[in-house]
């Protein structure tokens, strides 16, 4: 049994001029120790999908459709109550911490001390500082820095801050969404190292959500790339980022687009192709494949019919295409 | 907790601001109007030695810069000035009415403080819902009202009409009292319509303020964190929330004092409170110079001390501004 | 002359600024209300007196005819001296609004002017205009005010220099901040380098984006000054000529109106005060979410 199966999620954001429905039919699982990418271009839904695992969605958000199945619970039905032991305690998250995400007026040992007491009762001012210490030295910044405010910190290191505080309750789930956007290349770097060797170390499952390809490939065991709402493609990072004769290759289309928008520092020096067009509008999605104006190798059938996910080759290897395959049942 | 550098610059920029406002005081009412005892001497107040012990004790037949010298010297000692129309050191006359002021605007100003930042908060948090904006609406009417024009209606209904409150002075007149308590009583009593009309004109602002500064921080990327931890809702809006709400309040609360002063004025005439606000009412009527300039400065000087104060308590509160 | 011709890139008609700004004031429940009580009141200010015109002189000629209760004859029944209550208001609302217009177009003109200038040349100007204007917004604005009364006299026009001197530091800093940022945008910064003259830059380029904010704070100003001079008439520092609002309830107070339950005076030319100020208020905290474009959205 998965760690976490999301099932035909759906949400829609209620704004001024109607509804958006900004996920559809989204279908995700996550096994205990594994680490899976969610990709994509901006607001194509997937920091969607990950608020919604911790409920955290903003009022104009509702769900639609679908479950989340955290350990064979649904969340979705869950009492309010009952999530705030859920979060942190069994799912954390990691944001940008180069952002505003930490309290500019606590210390940094305070804002990490405070899940601490929150969802283990019982642990005495000085258990919580002790683990505080230690939290921070596992994504390497020095214990007595714990009692310095935000602004002091780089950007680099408000993200180890970030870390260290998702880990704090010893969660099952991490959800990183674009933990390291707005840093320079070298903390990206480290960033990603961090979360590698946590991962290696704690057996941490992790939800890794980005734009940037690059990091998803490095990091991720698996990954579902995203378009416009719904899931077009997923399976293992070797496959979606490989070659043919490497043991596989990405199937769909878009997914194809995206890794060839990369430059490969071991290929030649070809020309880098952009993929021409803008996502659509979801206020008022195309039909059909969501894709079909902007795909290269579109036939007539994608203009009018939605493809299904089908497997694409590989094991656990699924994308949603008319040109793949046949679909799954 | 602060560093003596930062001290000693708020100290000389304390300095400094004070001895301006000395200076423009001195400017406004000994060297604009001419010389102020030719005003005296013609309202016949005063018999002509006490005129000419006055005008030796404050060099008026000296020069310009010798009569400056004698206003600051004779101001730290405390002199200042003689009243006309009391026949008294305007100093004795301020002392008693000090107190009376600071009671008053001690007892509004917790009022306001607290029911202010507390209907700010409850509006924020239902941001764009119906209590909201009926907050705000009333928010605005009350920061519409003339301060004096409230007073005199809650004189006539409360007062008058219902007979419910004392309409003047700080205590009965005549009145013995039994025990301290019985004392205490009284005094709530004649304090009860003058703080509630302070109150209802200006917490209109406090409102107003704590609301938007609030809404602001809710959409802060941090309260998202907060919220991701597990906190409940209330803990989110206080313990993050408010807390770095009150940042833009406290800086708004410097703007609060002057308001309030000239709100303490008003309310002090209406409800004859035998203030420094009364004080000034009635020597504008009777155009005692010494007693204006007197309070003037007092005043100025308050709203310097408290505008410090606000720097001060923002510096602790907000350690990104902190002198690191 | 080229430079003359290159198009503001934040000024895309101010005809159809304005008129969306406009759709945007009155779309908004708030604002629609602030725009229809200024809009009675300037009725009621211009026609008022002419339909019901107050004569001063026109006193009672017994003592039975002193503070009189709302009748057939007197509307609003009589002040202290038998006057009509009714048609005094309606007189007394020129000279609130005439002084409370007057002094904000000082306080505006002044606070324009100064942010301008210290916005526009950062440097040694900037820092004396901003060190005066921080003194004056220390200074507690009644008790100032009060003194500069006290000392010179209590004429219209006095009242109206008093009020106005001492209600523009907040709109300095607000035109200094915006200039401030306009002045580093890159249009300004391009067309500094063709060449443009100062007074070309402030002029076509700066104050057109300042304007609006200007107009929204003149708003709120005009609202401070009608309440400042409401203040100074009822503390006895009024134009004794010139009736106001603010002088008819200086002379309800002392006459013992309230203390003798005489509400037909005092209620209505407060309520003149109030819903003129509300109007304002509405009017210009609708302007200001709605030119803020931070608080835009944010109700």
């Amino acid at each position: 049994m998965s760690l976490l199966e999301i099932q035909d999620l759906g949400i829609r954001y209620a704004t001024v001029g109607g509804g958006v429905q900004a996920v559809d039919g989204v279908d995700l699982s996550v096994e205990a120790g594994e680490v899976v990418g969610l990709a994509g271009e901006s607001a194509c839904g997937k920091t969607t999908v990950a608020l919604a695992i911790p409920r955290l969605l903003p009022d104009n958000a509702s769900i639609t459709a679908g479950a989340i199945r955290f350990d064979d619970v649904d969340l979705l039905a869950v009492p309010e109550r009952e999530m705030q032991r859920v979060r942190w305690g069994r799912v954390a998250m990691v944001f940008q911490g180069a952002m505003n995400a930490l309290n500019p007026v606590q210390t940094v040992g305070a804002q990490i001390v405070e899940p601490i007491r929150l969802h283990e009762r019982g642990t005495s001012a000085a258990q919580a500082k002790e683990r505080v210490g230690e939290l921070l030295e596992q994504v390497g910044i020095p214990a007595e820095r714990a009692r310095e405010f935000p602004h002091e910190f780089s950007g680099g290191m408000r993200q180890r801050v970030m870390i260290a505080m998702a880990l704090a309750c010893r969660p099952q789930l991490v959800i990183a969404d674009e933990p390291a956007t707005a840093l320079d290349v070298m903390t990206q770097a480290q960033i990603l190292n961090l979360l590698r060797d946590l991962r290696a170390r704690l057996g941490l499952a992790m939800i890794l959500i980005s734009h940037d390809l690059s990091v998803i490939a490095e990091t991720c065991d698996r990954v579902a790339i995203m378009y416009a709402g719904k899931i077009v493609e997923h399976g293992p990072a070797a496959t979606l980022f490989g070659t043919r004769a490497g043991g596989g290759e990405p199937a769909h289309p878009y997914t194809q687009a995206l890794v060839g928008a990369f430059p490969n520092i071991h290929r030649e020096r070809t020309f880098v192709a952009g993929i021409p067009g803008y996502p659509p509008d979801l206020a008022s999605p195309p039909t059909g494949c969501r894709f079909h104006d902007r795909c290269p190798v579109r036939i007539e059938r994608c203009r009018t019919e939605s493809p299904a996910l089908r497997p694409a080759g590989g094991e656990s290897h699924e994308a949603a295409c008319h040109l793949v395959g046949e679909p799954s049942s | 907790m602060f560093r003596a550098s930062y001290l000693a610059r708020k100290a000389g920029q304390l300095a400094i601001t004070l001895f301006a406002v000395v200076t423009f005081n001195f400017v406004l009412f000994r060297v604009l109007p001419g010389d102020p005892l030719q005003l005296i001497a013609r309202s016949g107040h005063l018999p002509p030695e006490a005129l000419a012990r006055l005008r030796a004790l404050f060099g008026l037949d000296r020069s310009l810069p010798v009569q400056y010298w004698y206003y600051l010297r004779n101001l730290a000692h405390g002199q200042f000035g003689f009243s006309f129309t009391y026949r008294r050191p305007v100093s004795s006359i301020l002392a008693e009415r000090m107190t009376n002021t600071i009671i008053l605007l001690g007892a509004a100003t917790i009022f306001i403080v607290l029911l202010g930042v507390g209907l700010g908060v409850f509006a924020a948090a239902r941001r764009g819902s119906r209590a909201d904006s009926e907050t705000v609406v009333t928010a605005l009417i009350f920061w519409s009202l003339p301060t004096f024009w409230t007073g005199m209606i809650l004189v006539f209904l409360l007062g008058v009409w219902l007979h419910a409150f004392p309409i003047s002075g700080i205590t009965t007149p005549g009145a013995a009292y039994s025990s301290w308590w019985d004392q205490t009583t009284d005094v709530v009593s004649h304090i009860f319509l003058p703080t509630v009309t302070l109150a209802l004109v200006d917490i209109g602002q406090f409102i107003l303020i704590t609301r938007s500064s609030l809404v602001d921080v809710l959409t802060e990327d941090f309260i998202l964190t907060a919220k991701a931890k597990g906190l409940s809702r209330r803990n989110v809006v206080w313990r993050h929330g408010v807390r770095n709400a009150l940042l833009p309040v406290i800086t708004a609360s410097a703007l609060y004092i002057s308001l309030v002063v000239g709100g303490a004025i008003q309310v002090e005439t209406v409800f004859s409170w035998p203030g420094m606000g009364r004080l000034i009412y009635d020597a504008v009527l009777r155009r005692d110079y010494p007693i204006l300039e007197a309070c003037f400065l007092i005043f100025a000087v308050t709203v310097i001390l408290a505008n410090l104060a606000s720097d001060l308590l923002y510096q602790v509160l907000d350690p990104r501004v902190r002198e690191a | 002359m080229a430079i003359a011709q290159i198009p503001l890139e934040d000024r895309p008609g101010a005809r159809a600024a304005l008129r969306r700004n406009w759709n945007l004031v009155w779309a908004d429940p708030l604002g629609r209300v602030g725009v229809v009580l200024l809009a009675a009141i300037a009725v009621i200010a211009v026609f008022g007196p002419m339909l019901f015109p107050f004569n001063p002189q026109a006193v009672g000629r017994t003592a039975a005819d002193i503070l009189r209760p709302p009748s057939a004859h007197h509307w609003l029944g009589t002040d202290e001296l038998g006057r009509d209550v009714f048609r005094a208001t309606l007189s007394g609302s020129r000279i609130s609004l005439l002084v409370g217009l007057l002094a904000t177009a000082i306080s505006i003109l002044v606070g324009a002017v100064t942010g301008l200038v210290a916005g526009y040349y950062p440097g040694w100007p900037d820092s004396v205009l901003m060190r005066i204007t921080d003194f004056f917004l220390v200074m507690p604005t009644l008790p100032l005010v009060i003194a500069l009364a006290a000392l010179f006299g209590q004429s219209l026009g006095i009242i109206v220099l008093v009020i106005g001197l001492t209600g523009w530091p907040s709109t300095a800093r607000i035109v200094r901040s915006q200039v401030l940022s306009l002045r580093e945008r890159q249009f300004v910064v391009r067309i500094r380098s063709l060449g443009a003259t100062d007074l070309r830059i402030v002029g076509s380029h700066i104050l057109p984006n300042v304007l609006p904010l200007i107009f929204a704070n003149t708003v709120l100003v005009i609202a401070g000054s009608i309440l400042s001079e409401a203040t100074l008439a009822f503390l006895g520092l009024g134009d004794p000529v010139h009736v106001s609002w603010g002088t008819m309830l200086h002379f309800a107070f002392v006459s013992g109106a309230t203390g003798r339950g005489a509400w037909w005076y005092f209620l209505p030319p407060g309520f003149g005060i109030v819903l003129v100020v509300l109007g304002f208020t509405l009017f210009g905290h609708t302007l200001d979410r709605i030119l803020n474009p931070r608080l835009r959205g944010r109700g």
